[in-house]
């Protein structure tokens, strides 16, 4: 046959190269993860009655009751700032980072129907979770950002911003990348160990306060510091506060320690992710 | 000559049987911990002797090559668990092969389950992009087909209504109308006409022709409804424990399956019902010296003998026996007389020595009924074959003569 060495447009063989992801595909079904994000935000509040007004509550509470335990209760020192904008920061930085870890950790247990039975490139599931996480971010932060001004105009100590705001657009993608990242790996493992389930459930607690979320980080002692800053996403935290109330650490070696971190378990997870992929239904 | 679009060469898919892992780490580790002291195994179950390797496996799928020219309709067929699935999963990349490639030419679409990634909170309008864009749509061609698809679906009312709300027909349609408007070179279906109604499925018929012949595009076709294989089809092939057993016309394809399915079976059992009136025992199917057989010549004599049991004084009895061809038509029904039984065992049998099948396989359904009410009906795999002669009469030349053979008087005469 003339024809047979023509071109192919897809070759389905056994085994792919380590670093063989389809990135080219994965742009074509762009439409894809953005009809997810969509479908991830209009599910997520059909049927309540509040809606969207969800995405306030949650934080808003949170904040009254660590400013009650924490804040009054256990006094801790909020480092110069306003109790509420301190805790408020910290949940809605926290918020993002713990959403898009949790839900892109599900991506092959939560998806095992759907991913049985089409084919469409997987990684698209995680990147629309951590958009549609980014959208429900950014509402958050704008309480934030609201409660932010309120002080600021009423010239409380402890509120003025400086320049390092300007990276904040560094901060969030290092806080995607990290929760993108930890997430696909854990999901990738979940496949073959569903214990891990378990333990990123309570894991994500334990990382919370060893996270300064509750505290600052000037609170810890020299002598543990270097523990907390290990990491990565104290640098962060502790940047985005510096960036809004001048209060707080900012250190650029230990943003550029972050941004490694963040690069190599990318890196890693994706390889990880994309072998997993190819087979998992077989195992799950 | 048409292109070739899918070609399979020496596909090949080995599952492991048994667990792949043990699902957690703490028993994968006492395992090891055991395993290495040269202790038995503490998750294997209880008397299971360690197999050699090759036991622990199995083929699916073993050395599958075949070609699929363009707009062609290839059906697949096979009993439960020939590998049709995992053939259709490794097409559509839900999985990889072990060995062998796949070479494919065009988009392809897969329509493995209805509603797949349907989402019940979104309305049918939502849906229809998000589903669309799974199976690999841009929005604007989405956008495009937006009006055919809903007027194919005949969902125009209820399109800003959750789908959730959809009765189940509804969801079928909607879900087959986003895939067959979905204009890819290459459309991979499984059993989605098992829903849906009579009109639907003439329907989706229409549309996979449709598809095929007039657009040129290829049609793979997985289905237990032989009928609808037959009727879509051009070609077949028909898989037996994973091996490509027939590839080629589709009537042959089918009657080997056919063959297979009765597997010779020519005496069957049923279980007892002891808190009914009357239950079918046994059913046999034997020729004039009362030898089971399941094949006969045309011509041949054959019979059923049909056991059963009464518990009480019964009267009205009626059995019932139907003939169905494998285009699903009830051929014949045939009555007994209504009769009384006392408690006890009985046997009745049904022969004839008039009529004459054309050539193929039949399946028998026999059902029990006292004063014209249902008491049991069985529709089983049970089949009866007939072929063709060696000594054939000129007018049993049974090629494409009908389902029945015999003739009527004919007579001739002068106006």
């Amino acid at each position: 046959m003339s024809n047979s060495e023509e071109k192919w447009d897809l070759e389905i063989i056994p085994y792919t190269g380590l670093f063989d992801i389809n990135w080219r595909e994965l742009w074509q079904y762009r439409d894809l993860i953005f009809l997810f994000v969509r479908r991830d935000v209009v599910a997520t509040y059909k049927q309540t009655i509040l809606g969207p007004l969800w995405f306030f509550i949650q934080p808003m509470l949170t904040t009254l009751m660590y400013v009650t335990i924490f804040g009054n209760m256990a006094k801790i020192s909020t480092g110069g700032s306003p109790k509420i904008l301190f805790y408020l920061g910290g949940i809605t930085v926290w918020n993002y980072f713990q959403e898009c870890l949790l839900k892109t950790s599900e991506t092959f247990i939560a998806n095992q129907n759907l991913f049985g039975k089409v084919y469409f490139p997987r990684m698209v599931t995680p990147i629309s979770i951590v958009i549609s996480s980014l959208l429900k971010f950014f509402i958050q932060f704008s309480l934030f950002l609201i409660t932010w001004l309120y002080f600021l105009f009423q010239k409380t100590p402890g509120t003025s911003p400086n320049i390092t705001i300007l990276l904040f657009p560094l901060y969030i993608i290092l806080m995607s990348g990290l929760g993108f990242s930890f997430g696909i790996l854990i999901s990738s493992l979940t496949t073959r160990y569903r214990d891990l389930r378990f333990l990123v459930q309570f894991g994500i607690q334990l990382l919370m306060y060893a996270t300064p979320i509750v505290y600052p980080l000037e609170i810890a002692s020299e002598k543990y510091r270097w523990l907390l800053l290990l990491n990565p996403i104290t640098s962060i935290v502790e940047a985005f506060r510096y960036a809004f109330t001048s209060n707080g650490n900012f250190s650029s070696y230990n943003l550029i320690y972050s941004t490694l971190f963040m690069t190599i378990s990318l890196f890693f997870s994706i390889i990880i992710f994309n072998r997993v992929e190819k087979t998992f239904m077989d195992k799950i | 000559m048409a292109k070739t679009v899918i070609h399979f060469e020496n596909v090949s898919k080995l599952y492991k049987l048994g667990e792949i892992s043990t699902g957690t780490i703490s028993r994968d580790l006492s395992r090891w911990w055991a395993l290495s002291r040269g202790k038995s195994d503490p998750v294997s179950k209880i008397g299971e002797v360690l197999k050699k390797h090759s036991d622990k496996t199995v083929w699916a799928l073993s050395d599958i090559s075949f070609e699929i020219k363009q707009g062609e309709v290839l059906g697949i067929i096979g009993g439960n668990g020939a590998g049709k699935s995992t053939l259709l999963k490794i097409l559509s990349r839900v999985t990889k092969p072990t060995s062998g490639r796949i070479r494919i030419r065009g988009r392809i679409a897969s329509l493995l389950e209805v509603g797949t990634g349907f989402h019940p909170d979104l309305t049918g309008r939502e849906n229809i992009f998000l589903n669309g864009a799974i199976l690999g749509m841009r929005k604007s061609e989405i956008l495009n087909k937006l009006d055919e698809i809903v007027a194919f679906a005949g969902v125009e009312r209820y399109l800003d209504t959750p789908v959730k709300r959809y009765s189940s027909g509804m969801y079928v349609r909607l879900a087959f109308a986003v895939a067959a408007h979905l204009e890819p070179e290459i459309l991979v279906i499984d059993e989605v006409l098992a829903v849906g109604d009579a009109e639907f499925q003439r329907k989706c018929l229409g549309k996979m022709k449709d598809v095929s012949q007039n657009e040129g595009r290829t049609v793979l076709f997985v289905s237990h409804n032989l009928a609808s294989v037959k009727s879509l089809c051009s070609k077949c092939i028909f898989l037996k424990n994973g091996k490509l057993e027939y590839q080629g016309k589709t009537d042959l394809a089918i009657n080997q399956y056919l063959n297979i399915l009765t597997h010779n079976q020519n005496e069957f059992y049923f279980d007892a019902k002891e808190n009914h009136e009357a239950c079918f025992t046994s059913l046999k199917i034997t020729d004039s010296k009362n030898q089971l057989n399941n094949t006969f010549s045309i011509m041949d004599f054959w019979q059923l003998k049909i056991g059963f049991r009464t518990h009480y004084s019964v009267s009205d009895l009626v059995v019932a026996v139907g003939l169905l061809t494998s285009d699903n038509i009830l051929l014949r029904s045939i009555f007994s007389k209504p009769f009384h039984a006392e408690n006890g065992n009985y046997e009745a049998v049904f022969s004839e020595n008039d009529i004459v099948y054309g050539v193929g396989t039949y399946q028998i359904i026999i059902s029990l009924s006292i004063n014209n009410h249902i008491i049991q009906h069985i529709e089983e795999p049970i089949f009866i074959t007939f072929e063709e002669t060696q000594f054939q009469h000129s007018f049993l030349n049974t090629k494409n003569k009908g389902l029945i053979l015999n003739q009527m008087n004919v007579r001739i005469l002068p106006v």
